[in-house]
Protein backbone atom coordinates (compact mmCIF):
# COMPACT_ATOMS: atom_id res chain seq x y z
CA UNK A 1 0.00 0.00 0.00
CA UNK A 2 3.00 2.29 -0.29
CA UNK A 3 1.65 3.73 -3.51
CA UNK A 4 -1.17 5.45 -1.68
CA UNK A 5 0.91 6.61 1.28
CA UNK A 6 0.68 10.14 -0.05
CA UNK A 7 -3.09 10.14 0.37
CA UNK A 8 -4.66 11.27 3.60
CA UNK A 9 -6.93 8.85 5.46
CA UNK A 10 -10.13 8.44 3.41
CA UNK A 11 -8.69 10.30 0.41
CA UNK A 12 -9.83 13.85 1.27
CA UNK A 13 -7.46 16.19 3.13
CA UNK A 14 -8.44 17.22 6.63
CA UNK A 15 -9.37 20.80 5.68
CA UNK A 16 -11.80 19.54 3.08
CA UNK A 17 -13.30 17.10 5.55
CA UNK A 18 -13.80 19.90 8.06
CA UNK A 19 -15.52 22.00 5.42
CA UNK A 20 -17.82 19.12 4.51
CA UNK A 21 -18.50 18.29 8.17
CA UNK A 22 -19.51 21.91 8.75
CA UNK A 23 -21.96 21.62 5.87
CA UNK A 24 -23.26 18.34 7.28
CA UNK A 25 -23.71 19.85 10.75
CA UNK A 26 -25.58 22.77 9.27
CA UNK A 27 -27.72 20.37 7.28
CA UNK A 28 -28.53 18.40 10.42
CA UNK A 29 -29.38 21.62 12.26
CA UNK A 30 -31.82 22.64 9.51
CA UNK A 31 -33.42 19.36 8.39
CA UNK A 32 -34.10 19.28 4.66
CA UNK A 33 -32.25 22.52 3.89
CA UNK A 34 -29.75 22.30 1.03
CA UNK A 35 -26.39 23.53 2.29
CA UNK A 36 -23.98 24.64 -0.45
CA UNK A 37 -20.48 23.23 -0.10
CA UNK A 38 -17.25 23.35 -2.07
CA UNK A 39 -17.55 19.99 -3.76
CA UNK A 40 -14.17 18.53 -4.75
CA UNK A 41 -13.05 16.65 -7.80
CA UNK A 42 -13.15 12.96 -6.97
CA UNK A 43 -11.43 10.13 -8.81
CA UNK A 44 -14.72 9.18 -10.46
CA UNK A 45 -17.08 10.93 -12.86
CA UNK A 46 -20.03 13.04 -11.76
CA UNK A 47 -23.12 10.91 -11.54
CA UNK A 48 -21.22 8.01 -10.01
CA UNK A 49 -21.73 9.21 -6.48
CA UNK A 50 -19.15 11.94 -5.98
CA UNK A 51 -21.40 13.68 -3.45
CA UNK A 52 -22.03 10.53 -1.45
CA UNK A 53 -18.36 9.59 -1.52
CA UNK A 54 -17.34 12.98 -0.17
CA UNK A 55 -19.87 12.76 2.65
CA UNK A 56 -18.75 9.23 3.50
CA UNK A 57 -15.07 10.21 3.36
CA UNK A 58 -15.72 13.07 5.78
CA UNK A 59 -17.52 11.01 8.41
CA UNK A 60 -15.75 7.65 8.16
CA UNK A 61 -13.35 6.56 10.91
CA UNK A 62 -11.00 3.56 11.19
CA UNK A 63 -13.56 1.65 13.29
CA UNK A 64 -16.44 2.08 10.89
CA UNK A 65 -17.94 -0.76 8.91
CA UNK A 66 -19.00 0.33 5.45
CA UNK A 67 -21.70 -1.05 3.20
CA UNK A 68 -22.29 0.33 -0.28
CA UNK A 69 -25.37 -0.40 -2.35
CA UNK A 70 -26.44 0.59 -5.81
CA UNK A 71 -30.17 0.13 -6.56
CA UNK A 72 -30.27 -2.12 -3.50
CA UNK A 73 -27.50 -4.42 -4.77
CA UNK A 74 -24.08 -4.88 -3.16
CA UNK A 75 -22.59 -6.47 -6.25
CA UNK A 76 -23.04 -3.87 -8.98
CA UNK A 77 -20.14 -1.93 -10.51
CA UNK A 78 -20.78 1.28 -8.67
CA UNK A 79 -21.16 -0.40 -5.27
CA UNK A 80 -18.17 -2.65 -5.74
CA UNK A 81 -15.84 0.12 -6.83
CA UNK A 82 -16.85 2.58 -4.10
CA UNK A 83 -16.44 -0.19 -1.51
CA UNK A 84 -13.01 -1.03 -2.93
CA UNK A 85 -12.12 2.65 -2.93
CA UNK A 86 -12.73 3.06 0.79
CA UNK A 87 -11.09 -0.23 1.57
CA UNK A 88 -8.02 1.10 -0.16
CA UNK A 89 -7.91 4.73 1.02
CA UNK A 90 -9.28 4.24 4.54
CA UNK A 91 -8.54 0.58 5.17
CA UNK A 92 -11.93 0.16 6.82
CA UNK A 93 -13.91 -3.00 7.28
CA UNK A 94 -16.55 -3.49 4.63
CA UNK A 95 -19.65 -5.61 4.71
CA UNK A 96 -22.74 -6.37 2.72
CA UNK A 97 -24.79 -6.90 5.86
CA UNK A 98 -27.18 -4.06 6.63
CA UNK A 99 -27.35 -4.86 10.33
CA UNK A 100 -23.61 -4.74 11.02
CA UNK A 101 -22.74 -1.70 8.91
CA UNK A 102 -22.21 1.63 10.64
CA UNK A 103 -22.21 3.66 7.42
CA UNK A 104 -24.30 2.67 4.42
CA UNK A 105 -23.72 4.59 1.23
CA UNK A 106 -26.62 4.11 -1.11
CA UNK A 107 -27.77 4.93 -4.55
CA UNK A 108 -31.54 4.78 -5.09
CA UNK A 109 -32.61 2.46 -2.24
CA UNK A 110 -33.03 2.24 1.50
CA UNK A 111 -32.28 -1.29 2.77
CA UNK A 112 -35.24 -3.50 3.68
CA UNK A 113 -33.69 -4.41 7.04
CA UNK A 114 -34.79 -1.71 9.51
CA UNK A 115 -32.00 0.71 10.34
CA UNK A 116 -31.06 1.34 13.94
CA UNK A 117 -29.80 4.26 16.00
CA UNK A 118 -26.12 4.91 15.36
CA UNK A 119 -26.22 3.93 11.72
CA UNK A 120 -25.68 6.57 9.03
CA UNK A 121 -27.28 6.31 5.62
CA UNK A 122 -25.46 8.34 2.94
CA UNK A 123 -27.43 9.03 -0.24
CA UNK A 124 -25.91 9.84 -3.61
CA UNK A 125 -28.01 12.64 -5.06
CA UNK A 126 -27.99 13.71 -8.72
CA UNK A 127 -30.39 16.69 -8.51
CA UNK A 128 -31.02 17.96 -5.00
CA UNK A 129 -33.58 20.61 -5.95
CA UNK A 130 -37.13 19.20 -5.89
CA UNK A 131 -38.46 22.31 -7.65
CA UNK A 132 -35.88 22.24 -10.44
CA UNK A 133 -37.99 20.96 -13.30
CA UNK A 134 -40.79 23.32 -12.43
CA UNK A 135 -38.68 26.41 -11.85
CA UNK A 136 -35.36 26.53 -13.66
CA UNK A 137 -33.96 29.61 -11.88
CA UNK A 138 -31.82 28.76 -8.85
CA UNK A 139 -32.31 32.28 -7.42
CA UNK A 140 -36.05 31.74 -7.56
CA UNK A 141 -36.08 28.24 -6.06
CA UNK A 142 -33.92 29.38 -3.16
CA UNK A 143 -36.35 32.22 -2.54
CA UNK A 144 -39.25 29.78 -2.70
CA UNK A 145 -37.59 27.57 -0.08
CA UNK A 146 -36.83 30.60 2.09
CA UNK A 147 -40.41 31.86 1.92
CA UNK A 148 -41.89 28.35 2.11
CA UNK A 149 -43.73 28.80 -1.19
CA UNK A 150 -44.35 25.23 -2.12
CA UNK A 151 -47.59 25.53 -4.09
CA UNK A 152 -45.64 24.67 -7.22
CA UNK A 153 -44.78 21.21 -5.90
CA UNK A 154 -48.47 20.41 -5.85
CA UNK A 155 -48.80 21.73 -9.39
CA UNK A 156 -46.58 18.83 -10.42
CA UNK A 157 -48.73 16.33 -8.54
CA UNK A 158 -51.85 17.96 -10.03
CA UNK A 159 -50.39 17.44 -13.50
CA UNK A 160 -49.77 13.79 -12.70
CA UNK A 161 -53.37 13.21 -11.71
CA UNK A 162 -54.70 15.22 -14.66
CA UNK A 163 -52.61 13.19 -17.09
CA UNK A 164 -52.59 9.73 -15.53
CA UNK A 165 -55.52 9.68 -13.15
CA UNK A 166 -53.23 9.18 -10.17
CA UNK A 167 -49.98 10.52 -8.81
CA UNK A 168 -47.62 8.88 -11.29
CA UNK A 169 -44.38 10.06 -9.69
CA UNK A 170 -42.72 6.85 -8.55
CA UNK A 171 -39.24 7.98 -7.57
CA UNK A 172 -37.74 11.21 -6.22
CA UNK A 173 -41.16 11.70 -4.67
CA UNK A 174 -41.15 15.06 -2.86
CA UNK A 175 -41.35 15.03 0.93
CA UNK A 176 -41.76 17.71 3.57
CA UNK A 177 -39.20 17.46 6.34
CA UNK A 178 -40.18 18.42 9.89
CA UNK A 179 -43.05 20.52 8.54
CA UNK A 180 -40.75 23.02 6.88
CA UNK A 181 -38.52 22.23 3.90
CA UNK A 182 -39.65 20.33 0.84
CA UNK A 183 -36.89 17.90 -0.03
CA UNK A 184 -36.01 15.54 -2.86
CA UNK A 185 -35.32 12.16 -1.25
CA UNK A 186 -32.92 11.43 -4.17
CA UNK A 187 -34.18 9.00 -6.82
CA UNK A 188 -35.22 6.34 -4.34
CA UNK A 189 -38.52 4.67 -5.24
CA UNK A 190 -41.41 6.19 -3.31
CA UNK A 191 -41.69 2.73 -1.76
CA UNK A 192 -38.85 3.81 0.52
CA UNK A 193 -40.33 7.18 1.52
CA UNK A 194 -42.13 5.82 4.60
CA UNK A 195 -38.83 4.36 5.83
CA UNK A 196 -37.40 7.86 6.10
CA UNK A 197 -40.15 9.01 8.45
CA UNK A 198 -38.89 9.08 12.03
CA UNK A 199 -36.01 6.75 11.14
CA UNK A 200 -33.62 6.12 14.04
CA UNK A 201 -30.67 6.35 11.63
CA UNK A 202 -29.06 9.60 10.51
CA UNK A 203 -29.67 10.26 6.81
CA UNK A 204 -27.19 12.39 4.88
CA UNK A 205 -27.53 13.46 1.25
CA UNK A 206 -24.61 14.51 -0.92
CA UNK A 207 -24.88 16.01 -4.42
CA UNK A 208 -21.37 16.37 -5.83
CA UNK A 209 -22.06 18.00 -9.15
CA UNK A 210 -24.72 20.34 -7.74
CA UNK A 211 -22.56 21.04 -4.66
CA UNK A 212 -25.27 20.59 -2.06
CA UNK A 213 -25.49 18.62 1.17
CA UNK A 214 -28.67 18.08 3.15
CA UNK A 215 -29.68 15.88 6.02
CA UNK A 216 -32.51 14.28 7.93
CA UNK A 217 -31.56 13.79 11.59
CA UNK A 218 -32.84 10.71 13.44
CA UNK A 219 -36.52 10.70 14.43
CA UNK A 220 -37.47 13.52 12.07
CA UNK A 221 -40.86 13.77 10.42
CA UNK A 222 -40.64 13.05 6.69
CA UNK A 223 -44.05 13.32 5.08
CA UNK A 224 -44.75 12.63 1.41
CA UNK A 225 -46.78 15.35 -0.29
CA UNK A 226 -50.22 14.45 -1.59
CA UNK A 227 -53.79 15.62 -2.08
CA UNK A 228 -56.62 14.98 0.37
CA UNK A 229 -58.53 13.05 -2.28
CA UNK A 230 -55.41 11.40 -3.76
CA UNK A 231 -53.40 10.27 -0.75
CA UNK A 232 -49.80 9.08 -0.98
CA UNK A 233 -49.42 5.39 -1.77
CA UNK A 234 -46.40 3.15 -2.20
CA UNK A 235 -45.92 0.64 -4.97
CA UNK A 236 -47.38 -2.82 -4.34
CA UNK A 237 -46.43 -6.05 -6.05
CA UNK A 238 -48.86 -8.84 -6.77
CA UNK A 239 -46.31 -11.59 -6.38
CA UNK A 240 -43.49 -12.28 -3.92
CA UNK A 241 -39.76 -12.35 -4.69
CA UNK A 242 -39.07 -15.25 -7.08
CA UNK A 243 -35.94 -16.23 -5.15
CA UNK A 244 -36.74 -15.82 -1.47
CA UNK A 245 -40.51 -15.43 -1.52
CA UNK A 246 -40.40 -12.15 0.39
CA UNK A 247 -43.52 -10.02 0.32
CA UNK A 248 -43.88 -6.30 0.94
CA UNK A 249 -40.37 -5.61 -0.33
CA UNK A 250 -39.29 -3.68 -3.39
CA UNK A 251 -38.80 -5.96 -6.41
CA UNK A 252 -36.70 -5.60 -9.55
CA UNK A 253 -37.73 -7.14 -12.83
CA UNK A 254 -35.06 -9.46 -14.21
CA UNK A 255 -35.24 -10.42 -17.89
CA UNK A 256 -34.34 -14.08 -18.33
CA UNK A 257 -34.33 -14.58 -22.10
CA UNK A 258 -35.44 -12.91 -25.28
CA UNK A 259 -38.83 -14.64 -25.31
CA UNK A 260 -40.49 -12.50 -22.70
CA UNK A 261 -39.30 -14.61 -19.77
CA UNK A 262 -38.78 -12.54 -16.68
CA UNK A 263 -39.06 -12.70 -12.93
CA UNK A 264 -39.31 -10.36 -10.03
CA UNK A 265 -36.64 -10.53 -7.36
CA UNK A 266 -35.72 -8.51 -4.28
CA UNK A 267 -33.89 -5.32 -5.18
CA UNK A 268 -32.10 -5.56 -1.83
CA UNK A 269 -29.61 -8.39 -2.49
CA UNK A 270 -28.43 -8.64 1.12
CA UNK A 271 -32.00 -9.05 2.34
CA UNK A 272 -32.68 -11.70 -0.29
CA UNK A 273 -29.51 -13.70 0.41
CA UNK A 274 -30.08 -13.60 4.17
CA UNK A 275 -33.52 -15.05 3.71
CA UNK A 276 -32.33 -17.80 1.38
CA UNK A 277 -29.41 -18.89 3.55
CA UNK A 278 -31.38 -18.88 6.78
CA UNK A 279 -33.19 -22.05 7.83
CA UNK A 280 -36.83 -22.03 6.72
CA UNK A 281 -38.95 -20.23 9.21
CA UNK A 282 -42.72 -20.32 9.39
CA UNK A 283 -42.59 -16.55 9.82
CA UNK A 284 -41.10 -16.08 6.41
CA UNK A 285 -43.16 -18.75 4.68
CA UNK A 286 -43.36 -19.55 1.01
CA UNK A 287 -39.70 -20.45 0.80
CA UNK A 288 -40.15 -24.14 0.16
CA UNK A 289 -42.84 -24.05 -2.49
CA UNK A 290 -42.97 -22.67 -6.01
CA UNK A 291 -40.19 -20.47 -7.27
CA UNK A 292 -39.21 -19.65 -3.70
CA UNK A 293 -35.92 -21.24 -2.74
CA UNK A 294 -34.73 -21.68 -6.29
CA UNK A 295 -31.53 -19.74 -6.64
CA UNK A 296 -30.80 -17.32 -9.43
CA UNK A 297 -28.25 -19.56 -11.11
CA UNK A 298 -30.72 -22.43 -11.38
CA UNK A 299 -33.37 -20.14 -12.74
CA UNK A 300 -31.05 -18.66 -15.30
CA UNK A 301 -29.85 -22.11 -16.32
CA UNK A 302 -33.40 -23.33 -16.90
CA UNK A 303 -34.02 -23.69 -20.65
CA UNK A 304 -36.16 -20.86 -21.85
CA UNK A 305 -38.66 -23.35 -23.29
CA UNK A 306 -39.43 -24.52 -19.78
CA UNK A 307 -40.15 -20.97 -18.77
CA UNK A 308 -42.22 -20.39 -21.88
CA UNK A 309 -44.45 -23.32 -21.02
CA UNK A 310 -46.18 -21.07 -18.55
CA UNK A 311 -45.18 -17.57 -19.53
CA UNK A 312 -45.95 -14.96 -16.94
CA UNK A 313 -48.20 -12.18 -18.08
CA UNK A 314 -46.31 -9.07 -19.12
CA UNK A 315 -46.55 -6.36 -16.56
CA UNK A 316 -47.36 -8.81 -13.81
CA UNK A 317 -45.98 -7.61 -10.55
CA UNK A 318 -45.58 -4.05 -11.74
CA UNK A 319 -46.89 -1.38 -9.48
CA UNK A 320 -50.59 -1.53 -8.92
CA UNK A 321 -52.25 0.86 -11.28
CA UNK B 1 -67.96 51.44 -2.76
CA UNK B 2 -66.52 52.64 0.48
CA UNK B 3 -65.34 56.13 1.20
CA UNK B 4 -61.77 55.00 1.54
CA UNK B 5 -59.46 54.38 -1.39
CA UNK B 6 -57.80 51.01 -1.97
CA UNK B 7 -54.42 52.34 -3.00
CA UNK B 8 -52.76 55.65 -2.22
CA UNK B 9 -49.74 56.68 -4.20
CA UNK B 10 -47.80 59.81 -3.40
CA UNK B 11 -44.81 61.39 -5.09
CA UNK B 12 -43.59 58.13 -6.59
CA UNK B 13 -40.39 58.42 -8.62
CA UNK B 14 -38.13 55.90 -10.23
CA UNK B 15 -34.77 56.82 -11.74
CA UNK B 16 -32.50 54.58 -13.73
CA UNK B 17 -29.22 56.26 -12.88
CA UNK B 18 -29.69 59.81 -14.13
CA UNK B 19 -32.46 58.81 -16.50
CA UNK B 20 -36.07 59.28 -15.43
CA UNK B 21 -38.36 56.26 -15.38
CA UNK B 22 -41.31 58.05 -13.85
CA UNK B 23 -41.35 61.11 -11.65
CA UNK B 24 -43.56 62.49 -8.91
CA UNK B 25 -46.68 60.41 -9.55
CA UNK B 26 -49.52 60.74 -7.07
CA UNK B 27 -53.05 59.35 -7.21
CA UNK B 28 -55.66 57.42 -5.25
CA UNK B 29 -57.45 54.36 -6.54
CA UNK B 30 -60.86 53.42 -5.19
CA UNK B 31 -62.27 49.89 -4.95
CA UNK B 32 -63.95 48.82 -8.16
CA UNK B 33 -62.37 51.59 -10.15
CA UNK B 34 -60.46 51.06 -13.38
CA UNK B 35 -57.65 53.50 -14.02
CA UNK B 36 -56.00 53.62 -17.43
CA UNK B 37 -52.46 54.86 -17.83
CA UNK B 38 -51.83 55.93 -21.40
CA UNK B 39 -48.90 57.43 -23.22
CA UNK B 40 -46.43 56.64 -25.92
CA UNK B 41 -43.63 54.07 -25.69
CA UNK B 42 -40.98 55.09 -23.21
CA UNK B 43 -43.26 57.44 -21.30
CA UNK B 44 -42.80 55.49 -18.07
CA UNK B 45 -46.13 53.64 -18.00
CA UNK B 46 -44.65 50.24 -17.45
CA UNK B 47 -42.10 51.51 -14.94
CA UNK B 48 -44.96 52.99 -12.95
CA UNK B 49 -46.92 49.73 -13.13
CA UNK B 50 -43.92 47.69 -12.05
CA UNK B 51 -43.30 50.03 -9.11
CA UNK B 52 -46.93 49.84 -8.01
CA UNK B 53 -46.99 46.07 -8.23
CA UNK B 54 -43.71 45.97 -6.23
CA UNK B 55 -41.92 44.21 -9.04
CA UNK B 56 -39.58 47.21 -8.96
CA UNK B 57 -38.67 49.32 -5.96
CA UNK B 58 -39.09 53.07 -6.57
CA UNK B 59 -36.32 55.56 -5.92
CA UNK B 60 -38.58 57.69 -3.73
CA UNK B 61 -42.20 58.14 -2.79
CA UNK B 62 -44.71 55.91 -1.05
CA UNK B 63 -47.65 53.70 -1.91
CA UNK B 64 -50.08 52.37 0.69
CA UNK B 65 -52.59 49.61 0.21
CA UNK B 66 -55.68 48.89 2.25
CA UNK B 67 -55.54 45.19 3.13
CA UNK B 68 -58.64 43.01 3.44
CA UNK B 69 -58.74 43.68 7.18
CA UNK B 70 -58.87 47.45 6.40
CA UNK B 71 -55.34 47.97 7.72
CA UNK B 72 -53.23 50.34 5.66
CA UNK B 73 -49.84 48.94 4.77
CA UNK B 74 -47.02 50.73 3.07
CA UNK B 75 -46.03 48.56 0.14
CA UNK B 76 -42.34 49.24 0.11
CA UNK B 77 -41.97 48.57 3.83
CA UNK B 78 -43.57 45.15 3.68
CA UNK B 79 -41.34 42.09 3.81
CA UNK B 80 -40.75 40.22 0.60
CA UNK B 81 -42.76 37.28 1.90
CA UNK B 82 -45.77 39.53 2.55
CA UNK B 83 -45.46 41.20 -0.84
CA UNK B 84 -45.27 37.89 -2.65
CA UNK B 85 -48.26 36.64 -0.69
CA UNK B 86 -50.20 39.77 -1.65
CA UNK B 87 -49.18 39.25 -5.28
CA UNK B 88 -50.70 35.81 -5.43
CA UNK B 89 -53.83 36.37 -3.39
CA UNK B 90 -55.23 39.88 -3.34
CA UNK B 91 -53.55 41.08 -6.53
CA UNK B 92 -53.25 39.96 -10.09
CA UNK B 93 -50.82 40.87 -12.82
CA UNK B 94 -51.73 40.38 -16.46
CA UNK B 95 -48.67 40.55 -18.70
CA UNK B 96 -48.70 41.75 -22.27
CA UNK B 97 -47.07 38.50 -23.34
CA UNK B 98 -49.06 35.62 -21.83
CA UNK B 99 -45.92 33.44 -21.82
CA UNK B 100 -44.54 35.72 -19.07
CA UNK B 101 -47.53 35.18 -16.84
CA UNK B 102 -48.28 31.52 -17.54
CA UNK B 103 -46.44 28.32 -16.91
CA UNK B 104 -46.18 27.14 -20.47
CA UNK B 105 -45.20 23.58 -19.61
CA UNK B 106 -48.11 22.66 -17.36
CA UNK B 107 -51.75 22.22 -18.33
CA UNK B 108 -54.34 24.99 -18.37
CA UNK B 109 -56.01 23.48 -15.32
CA UNK B 110 -52.78 23.52 -13.34
CA UNK B 111 -52.16 27.10 -14.44
CA UNK B 112 -55.49 28.15 -13.00
CA UNK B 113 -55.07 25.94 -9.93
CA UNK B 114 -51.55 27.06 -9.04
CA UNK B 115 -52.65 30.03 -6.94
CA UNK B 116 -55.13 27.86 -5.07
CA UNK B 117 -52.44 25.33 -4.26
CA UNK B 118 -50.11 28.16 -3.29
CA UNK B 119 -52.55 29.30 -0.64
CA UNK B 120 -52.93 25.79 0.71
CA UNK B 121 -55.76 24.07 -1.16
CA UNK B 122 -54.94 20.37 -1.10
CA UNK B 123 -58.08 18.84 -2.59
CA UNK B 124 -57.62 17.82 -6.22
CA UNK B 125 -61.33 17.54 -7.00
CA UNK B 126 -62.09 21.00 -5.66
CA UNK B 127 -59.13 22.60 -7.45
CA UNK B 128 -60.19 21.03 -10.71
CA UNK B 129 -63.80 22.07 -10.32
CA UNK B 130 -62.70 25.66 -9.71
CA UNK B 131 -60.45 25.50 -12.76
CA UNK B 132 -63.32 24.24 -14.92
CA UNK B 133 -65.52 27.03 -13.64
CA UNK B 134 -62.93 29.69 -14.39
CA UNK B 135 -62.12 28.38 -17.82
CA UNK B 136 -65.80 28.61 -18.74
CA UNK B 137 -65.93 32.16 -17.38
CA UNK B 138 -63.14 33.15 -19.76
CA UNK B 139 -64.79 31.22 -22.60
CA UNK B 140 -62.30 28.38 -22.85
CA UNK B 141 -63.86 24.97 -23.53
CA UNK B 142 -63.75 22.55 -20.63
CA UNK B 143 -62.15 19.87 -22.81
CA UNK B 144 -59.05 22.05 -23.17
CA UNK B 145 -58.34 21.87 -19.43
CA UNK B 146 -55.54 19.31 -19.78
CA UNK B 147 -53.88 21.01 -22.74
CA UNK B 148 -50.74 23.03 -22.27
CA UNK B 149 -51.00 26.75 -23.06
CA UNK B 150 -48.48 26.14 -25.85
CA UNK B 151 -51.35 24.58 -27.77
CA UNK B 152 -53.51 27.69 -27.29
CA UNK B 153 -53.93 30.66 -29.60
CA UNK B 154 -52.77 34.11 -28.47
CA UNK B 155 -56.25 35.19 -27.46
CA UNK B 156 -56.88 31.99 -25.50
CA UNK B 157 -53.56 32.32 -23.71
CA UNK B 158 -54.44 35.84 -22.68
CA UNK B 159 -57.83 34.69 -21.40
CA UNK B 160 -56.18 31.82 -19.54
CA UNK B 161 -53.77 34.28 -17.95
CA UNK B 162 -56.70 36.36 -16.79
CA UNK B 163 -58.44 33.31 -15.30
CA UNK B 164 -55.24 32.31 -13.54
CA UNK B 165 -55.03 35.73 -11.94
CA UNK B 166 -58.67 36.04 -10.92
CA UNK B 167 -59.08 32.60 -9.34
CA UNK B 168 -58.21 33.79 -5.83
CA UNK B 169 -60.68 36.67 -6.06
CA UNK B 170 -58.16 39.53 -6.06
CA UNK B 171 -59.30 43.09 -5.37
CA UNK B 172 -56.69 44.78 -7.53
CA UNK B 173 -55.39 43.72 -10.92
CA UNK B 174 -52.51 45.26 -12.82
CA UNK B 175 -52.63 44.92 -16.58
CA UNK B 176 -49.79 45.71 -18.91
CA UNK B 177 -51.14 46.13 -22.45
CA UNK B 178 -53.60 43.25 -22.02
CA UNK B 179 -54.70 43.42 -25.65
CA UNK B 180 -51.30 44.08 -27.21
CA UNK B 181 -50.38 41.72 -30.00
CA UNK B 182 -53.92 40.45 -30.59
CA UNK B 183 -55.87 41.03 -33.77
CA UNK B 184 -58.80 43.42 -33.57
CA UNK B 185 -61.67 40.93 -33.40
CA UNK B 186 -59.92 38.97 -30.65
CA UNK B 187 -59.15 42.26 -28.93
CA UNK B 188 -62.81 43.22 -29.02
CA UNK B 189 -63.85 39.89 -27.48
CA UNK B 190 -61.19 40.14 -24.80
CA UNK B 191 -62.19 43.68 -23.92
CA UNK B 192 -65.81 42.66 -23.71
CA UNK B 193 -64.85 39.78 -21.42
CA UNK B 194 -62.62 41.96 -19.26
CA UNK B 195 -65.28 44.62 -18.93
CA UNK B 196 -67.79 42.00 -17.84
CA UNK B 197 -65.44 40.43 -15.30
CA UNK B 198 -64.35 43.77 -13.86
CA UNK B 199 -67.97 44.83 -13.39
CA UNK B 200 -69.17 41.48 -12.03
CA UNK B 201 -66.35 41.08 -9.55
CA UNK B 202 -66.02 44.74 -8.61
CA UNK B 203 -62.32 44.63 -9.38
CA UNK B 204 -60.11 47.64 -9.16
CA UNK B 205 -57.62 47.69 -12.00
CA UNK B 206 -54.73 49.72 -13.29
CA UNK B 207 -54.45 49.22 -17.03
CA UNK B 208 -51.40 50.37 -18.90
CA UNK B 209 -52.09 50.81 -22.59
CA UNK B 210 -51.11 52.87 -25.57
CA UNK B 211 -54.46 52.10 -27.14
CA UNK B 212 -56.93 54.86 -26.34
CA UNK B 213 -59.84 52.63 -27.37
CA UNK B 214 -58.92 50.19 -24.61
CA UNK B 215 -58.84 53.05 -22.13
CA UNK B 216 -62.21 54.30 -23.35
CA UNK B 217 -63.88 50.89 -23.06
CA UNK B 218 -62.42 49.71 -19.77
CA UNK B 219 -61.60 52.64 -17.59
CA UNK B 220 -63.46 55.25 -15.64
CA UNK B 221 -60.46 57.42 -15.08
CA UNK B 222 -57.21 57.90 -16.94
CA UNK B 223 -53.77 59.41 -16.59
CA UNK B 224 -51.79 60.58 -19.61
CA UNK B 225 -48.03 60.22 -19.23
CA UNK B 226 -45.18 61.76 -21.16
CA UNK B 227 -41.48 61.59 -20.37
CA UNK B 228 -42.14 60.02 -17.00
CA UNK B 229 -44.61 62.63 -15.81
CA UNK B 230 -48.38 62.80 -15.71
CA UNK B 231 -49.45 65.53 -18.13
CA UNK B 232 -53.17 65.18 -17.66
CA UNK B 233 -55.59 63.09 -15.62
CA UNK B 234 -59.32 62.93 -15.15
CA UNK B 235 -62.45 61.04 -16.11
CA UNK B 236 -61.79 59.02 -19.24
CA UNK B 237 -64.60 60.51 -21.26
CA UNK B 238 -63.63 64.03 -20.28
CA UNK B 239 -59.95 63.51 -21.18
CA UNK B 240 -60.71 61.89 -24.51
CA UNK B 241 -63.51 64.20 -25.57
CA UNK B 242 -62.03 67.41 -24.26
CA UNK B 243 -58.28 67.01 -23.99
CA UNK B 244 -56.59 69.99 -22.38
CA UNK B 245 -52.87 69.34 -22.45
CA UNK B 246 -51.28 69.83 -25.87
CA UNK B 247 -49.79 66.34 -25.72
CA UNK B 248 -53.17 64.75 -25.00
CA UNK B 249 -54.69 66.70 -27.88
CA UNK B 250 -51.95 65.34 -30.12
CA UNK B 251 -52.51 61.81 -28.83
CA UNK B 252 -56.28 61.95 -29.35
CA UNK B 253 -55.94 63.43 -32.81
CA UNK B 254 -53.45 60.74 -33.77
CA UNK B 255 -56.07 58.01 -33.67
CA UNK B 256 -56.58 56.63 -37.15
CA UNK B 257 -60.13 56.80 -38.36
CA UNK B 258 -61.19 53.95 -40.56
Amino acid sequence: MTDIATYNFAYLDEQTKRMIRRAILKGIAIPGYQVPFASREMPMPYGWGTGGVQVTASIIGPDDVLKVIDQGADDTTNAVSIRAFFKKVANVAVTTETATATIIQTRHRIPEHPLTAGQVLVFQVPIPEPLRFLEPRETETRKMHALEEYGLMHVKLYEDIAKHGRIATTYAYPVKVEGRYVMDPSPTPKFDNPKMHRSPALQLFGAGREKRIYAVPPFTDVVSLDFEDHPFEVQTFDQPCALCGAENVYLDEVILDDHGGHMFVCSDTDHCEKRRSAPPSPLWGGRAEGAGGRDLATTLATPSSALRADPPRMGEGKEAE
Amino acid sequence: MTDEPLLRVSALSKFYGSRVGCENISFDLWPGEVLAVVGESGSGKTTLLNCLSTRLLPSSGTASYRMRDDQWRELYRMSEAERRFLMRTDWGFVHQNPADGLRMTVSAGANVGERLMAVGDRHYGRIRATAVDWLSRVEIDEDRIDDEPRAFSGGMRQRLQIARNLVTGPRLVFMDEPTGGLDVSVQARLLDLLRGLVTDLGLAAIVVTHDLAVARLLSQRMMVMKDGRVVESGLTDRVLDDPRAPYTQLLVSSILQV
